[in-house]
């Protein structure tokens, strides 16, 4: 008896790297072991609803920082009207719900007898591993760019320490300066993110340094949410900030911190205070454990989100290929949920039910004028797909509902809801 | 003997299985999780936009009919709706029911 189930479940375990899975539910909510890197939107949201499902189940965390400081809303920290600590989460309500949370960082993985090496040596075994390490930053796609060059032309595009200073470097530049934003190509974490800083950005500055001015040098033509924030940085602050798209000169060839200057077929550009949001590619981890594809991110099934390169691995968030769905918080927190329960099915000989995959991206262009994007996605032979007829952007034209003032009262309640399903 | 024979059938069983699970699509659970994002974990907000959890099943699925053909105005709830089949939005109904 023995024998057979185990051999089944082997049989199961094999069959669902190559993404076909199904068994007659021989043993429902069987146990295993599940390793899960990195504590942020998607490994936390995994780690919470695999316990959730099935409580017997072993799940390990292993990340590096001892708190999660998201991203989401780090803009508002840029614009003065929120601080880092009301960003800053600990995973005290992750250890609550039984899981166990290693501080450390993975170093390699090895697929083959199914382990994980952390950088002190120590190495934790899995029968099922999520991979939700976010982006790395590609500082050499940016020719003059660098981590030395950060500390005076900041990114930011990681919340903390660069946060802080892109704020500090805000507060000394002087009335009439010229704040410069380079916006990278896709894809990239946070479509909407450079566009929301840059009009948090410009409502600072309207309300403290009216003379200055927004320059953006962008590397592509369009971009998310375009004609709302466009619309709305005429609005709210005529002639401030001046858009460069990539046809049109926009794209950044170097820069020079000694200079503070940056060049691009616009011509060369003198800042006082520059923003490089380089290029970016999955987290080094997904590398080294040879996740990635040509592109440098990582291909997934679409139904379950289990890795096409490695057996009884799964990746989530934004070091995964999927489709439609952009490199959101939001995103992650859905693929997390179906991660969870593709590895409660599989781990119970089950065919996983089909996937609900959802985004939601609020932004703010001032702390009261709120916008949106939104999709429900599909999946089908064609990969993730948004459903016809559905989702999409906010009004164009707000009505007497008062669309602007509710969805950024929505933005802030959308924080605190995402935020205590992931680590309250 | 025995232990190659259930690998067999498995094969066999496969098929009406995976076929079965992507026509009926996400389960209602499936859905409504998708939702807590905005609507709070198990469906209780702490904020201006609605709990979930404690509203009844027809009341859930009059709304989101109403959202669904632009009969009631919102801020987004109309892009969402529109996402949803009658059939989804019953099953999505279904599962909060049962949040408490
Ligand atoms: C300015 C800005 C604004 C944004 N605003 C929004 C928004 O309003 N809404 C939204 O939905 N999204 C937003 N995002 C995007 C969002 O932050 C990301 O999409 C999200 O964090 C992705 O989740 P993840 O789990 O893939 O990665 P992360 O959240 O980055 O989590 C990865 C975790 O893994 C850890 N880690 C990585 N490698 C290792 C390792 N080898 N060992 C141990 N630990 C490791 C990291 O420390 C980190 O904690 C924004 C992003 C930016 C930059
Ligand atoms: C992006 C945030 C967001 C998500 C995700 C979301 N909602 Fe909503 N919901 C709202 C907002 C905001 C309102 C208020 C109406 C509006 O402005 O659209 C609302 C209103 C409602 C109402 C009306 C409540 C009442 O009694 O008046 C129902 C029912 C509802 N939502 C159900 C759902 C369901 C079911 C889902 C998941 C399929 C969902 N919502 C997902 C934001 C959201």
């Amino acid at each position: 008896m023995t024998t057979t189930r185990r051999s089944l479940l082997k049989t199961a375990g094999a069959a669902a790297g190559l993404g076909v899975i199904g068994m007659p539910a021989l043993a429902q909510g069987a146990a295993g072991k599940i390793v899960i890197v990195g504590a942020g939107f998607g490994g936390a949201t995994t780690a919470r609803y695999l316990k959730r499902a099935n409580p017997a189940l072993d799940v390990t965390v292993v990340e590096r920082d001892d708190r999660y400081v998201t991203c989401p809303f780090s803009n508002y920290v840029i614009a003065g009207f929120r601080k880092l600590d009301d960003l800053t989460h600990s995973f005290d309500g992750l250890r609550k719900a039984g899981i166990k949370v290693v501080k450390g960082e993975a170093t390699a993985i090895d697929t083959a007898t199914r382990s994980v090496s952390l950088g002190d040596g120590t190495k934790h075994a899995y029968d099922r591993l999520v991979v939700s390490p976010g982006v790395d930053l590609s500082f050499t796609g940016v020719p003059g760019y660098s981590e030395a060059a950060a500390e005076k032309m900041p990114h930011a595009w990681k919340a903390g320490p660069q946060t802080l200073l892109l704020r500090r470097q805000l507060e000394a530049m002087p009335d009439g300066g010229t704040f410069i934003l380079c916006a990278p190509a896709n894809p990239f974490r946070c479509p909407p993110g450079p566009y929301e800083r840059v009009s948090v950005v410009a409502w600072y500055l309207k309300t403290s340094k009216p003379k200055s001015k927004i320059l953006v040098l962008d590397a592509k033509d369009v971009f998310s949410k375009q004609g709302l924030f466009q619309a709305a940085w005429e609005s709210e602050f005529p002639g401030m900030v001046t858009w460069i798209a990539g046809k049109d000169g926009g794209k950044v060839e170097s820069v020079d911190p000694a200079s503070m200057t940056v060049k691009s077929g616009f011509g060369s550009e003198t800042g006082a205070v520059i923003n490089v949001i380089p290029p970016q590619r999955a987290g080094a981890i997904a590398h080294a454990a040879g996740l990635v594809g040509d592109n440098g991110w990582c291909p997934v099934d679409p139904m379950t989100f289990a890795s096409t390169r490695a057996a009884n691995v799964y990746v989530v968030g934004d070091a995964a290929v999927a489709g439609a769905m952009p490199k959101s918080g939001s995103s992650a927190n859905t693929q997390g949920k179906v991660v969870a329960a593709a590895i409660v099915a599989s781990l119970a000989g089950r065919t996983p039910g089909a996937p609900a995959l959802f985004n939601i991206c609020y932004s703010l262009v001032t702390p009261e004028y709120g916008i949106s994007t939104t999709d429900v996605y599909q999946v089908s032979d064609k990969g993730i797909t948004t459903t016809p007829n559905a989702g999409g952007v906010s009004v164009r034209t707000p009505t007497t509902l008062n669309e602007r003032k509710l969805e950024a009262e929505y933005t802030v309640n959308w924080y605190k809801s995402i935020t205590a399903d992931v680590w309250a | 003997m025995g232990i190659r024979v259930p690998a067999m059938v498995l094969a066999v069983w496969l098929l009406p299985l995976q076929v079965s699970a992507q026509a009926t699509g996400p389960s209602g659970q499936a859905m409504a999780q998708t939702c807590y994002v905005c609507h709070g974990p198990a469906g209780k907000s702490d904020g201006p936009i609605a709990s979930l959890a404690g509203l009844p099943r027809d009341h859930i699925v009059r709304q989101m009919a109403d959202f669904k053909a632009d009969r009631r105005p919102g801020t987004i709830m109309n892009r969402i709706a529109k996402g949803y089949s009658d059939e989804q939005i019953a099953a999505i109904a279904d599962f909060i029911a049962t949040l408490k």
